[in-house]
């Protein structure tokens, strides 16, 4: 690993004037990745900004929202009381990434800033467009397994690894964001971006930006009947082949709303409003379940080894689905 | 980089015939004394290629590690598990994967399993750590320790440092109720030589005996 400076800023504006005054510097929250990627030299900081002592740790009910600071530690969301109780989807999806270890030093806030696991974006000898502008992407016509299948780029077709990220879209959460312009909200499903012609941009977040917060709507309606469903090769403690965050609203037998987002198959948190607003006043019965399925892989497109995904997500959106309105 | 510290010292090689746990306490104690003195501390690191050295400014890091204060100068690059493994002399401390994908290197840092090959030794300022050197009580060793042995809980060993600090874990989380619970929770340390089923047994009984850990 290259050497760096350190330092360990106690306030946000100290953290934010630190990382304006150095081009190179960047902010260290768990470092589950970021540390990854620097002994890998795929990452070179020469500046750590180390953000720990800054007071963003709290989980608290808000008014018609839970606020999560972007310090809380996944396995302290997951197990949060307030947390498993309004937001179940969120705490399922959490445990349902990397293992206790590495969830008692990840953050929110960096669970959302985690680069892709994309194989040739670790391997520094390969061509890689994200990590090297420009280079070409090796994925497009090499061993693509876990790529994804929607909203890709001949740029970029590496996918986004998070877990809950997939139930923070799923529940339209917020991110709030600090800079020494002031504070903004950005609806979750904005944050992260597609390839494109810039697959180095992950996502949205500006250069002096520090992610302070999540506001997740407190919606009783969709707290109930959730569930986050994780498709992998082995039983735990492996990235997503393809995820599945849903949360149904049903009274009687007739779904009122739906939401439906999937992980491991896109650049983003993949949302699938079509579904979501098919499903919308209709009756919670099999058929219906089939067409939202289906509908959901429409505009997928697979790059070979990662056809299987074509197959799996609509059986994984249907499985889910059955599960939960207790058809299966 | 420390290129004296990839040797063992004559002493500790003298003292491998002896039984494996008075190696150990006999090597992290000798570690104590050379930490207690800033002096010998600056000797050691006397060992770095002079040029390299130069070039980076080391930080000061007070850790407790095994109940022991430790008052450190280390590179912010240096990971916790290299500070324990070349700069302490705690190698139960394992180097699996290097990259956090096996757990060989799980220790408990204020009281919470973590890996030490991703933390910076320099974010732990201040902090508590647990080693395996330090779950036994004299020589008395810990109900996990005993149990891993009884349900022979391991093959070549390598992985056992971690599997154990992680299982004490998993047991005062309160995620050892079942087999399928343990099985989850400790999916985060890899044993290829596949022990898993004697793991599972030894957690097992260490939860079901209800003792304090």
């Amino acid at each position: 690993m290259i050497n760096f400076d350190y330092i360990r800023p106690s306030t946000p504006k100290a953290a934010i004037d630190a990382i304006n005054k150095d081009a190179s510097a960047q902010f260290i929250a768990g470092g589950t990745n970021l540390v990854d990627l620097m002994k890998r030299g795929v990452m070179n900081p020469q500046k750590l900004i180390d953000i720990n002592n800054l007071p963003l740790r709290a989980i608290e009910q808000g008014a018609g929202v839970i606020r999560i600071g972007a310090l809380a530690l996944n396995s302290d969301v997951a197990e949060h009381e307030l947390i498993n109780k309004k937001l179940p989807l969120l705490a399922q999806a959490l445990k349902a990434g990397a293992s206790q270890q590495l969830r008692n030093m990840a953050t929110v806030g960096g669970n959302m800033m985690q680069r892709t696991r994309c194989p040739y974006f670790y391997d520094t000898v390969m061509p890689c467009n994200k990590r090297n502008p420009g280079s070409g992407c090796s994925a497009l016509k090499g061993y693509n397994r876990m790529h994804a299948i929607f909203g890709a780029s001949n740029a970029c077709i590496a996918v986004h690894p998070s877990d809950m990220c997939v139930a923070l879209a799923a529940l339209d959460a917020k991110v709030i964001v600090s800079s020494s312009k002031g504070k903004r909200r950005i609806l979750f499903t904005d944050f992260h971006r597609l390839p494109g012609a810039t697959p180095q941009k992950d996502n949205n977040l500006q250069r002096g930006e520090l992610i302070t917060t999540i506001e997740v709507p407190d919606n009783a309606a969709f707290a109930q009947r959730v569930l986050y469903t994780k498709i992998r090769d082995r039983a735990s403690y492996a990235f997503a082949l393809v995820s599945v965050a849903a949360a149904l609203d049903i009274k009687g037998n007739t779904i009122n709303a739906a939401r439906l987002a999937l992980g491991g198959v896109a650049h983003k948190p993949w949302r699938l409003t079509t579904a979501e607003n098919f499903l919308k006043g209709k009756p919670a019965n099999i058929t219906n379940l089939q067409q939202a399925a289906q509908l959901a892989v429409r505009e997928a497109k697979g790059f070979g080894y990662n056809n299987f995904k074509l197959k799996l997500v609509p059986n994984t959106i249907l499985q889910t689905l059955k599960t939960i309105t207790g058809l299966s | 980089m420390a290129n004296e510290d990839f040797f063992e010292p004559e002493e500790k090689l003298n003292s491998l015939h002896r039984a494996r746990r008075q190696f150990l306490k006999q090597s992290s104690a000798l570690a104590a004394i050379a930490m207690a003195s800033p002096a010998l501390v600056k000797a050691a690191g006397n060992g770095l290629d002079e040029k390299a050295a130069g070039y980076f400014e080391k930080v000061p890091v007070q850790l407790e590690i095994n109940g022991v204060q430790h008052k450190l100068s280390v590179e912010p690059r240096v990971t916790l598990l290299d500070l324990l493994r070349e700069q302490l002399h705690l190698s139960g401390t394992k180097k699996g994967c290097d990259f956090g994908q096996c757990g060989a290197c799980t220790v408990h840092v204020n009281g919470k399993r973590v890996l030490s090959c991703m933390s910076l030794a320099v974010m732990q300022d201040g902090k508590k750590v647990t080693t395996i050197e330090g779950l036994a009580t004299g020589d008395k060793l810990h109900p996990m320790q005993e149990a891993f042995i009884k349900h022979d809980g391991f093959q070549c060993g390598y992985c056992t440092p971690g599997q154990i600090m992680s299982a004490v874990a998993c047991v005062r989380e309160g995620h050892a109720n079942n087999e399928q619970e343990i099985r989850e929770y400790m999916s985060g340390n890899i044993c290829r030589c596949g022990t898993y089923p004697n793991i599972v047994d030894a957690i097992t009984e260490v939860q079901k005996g209800g003792g304090a850990l």
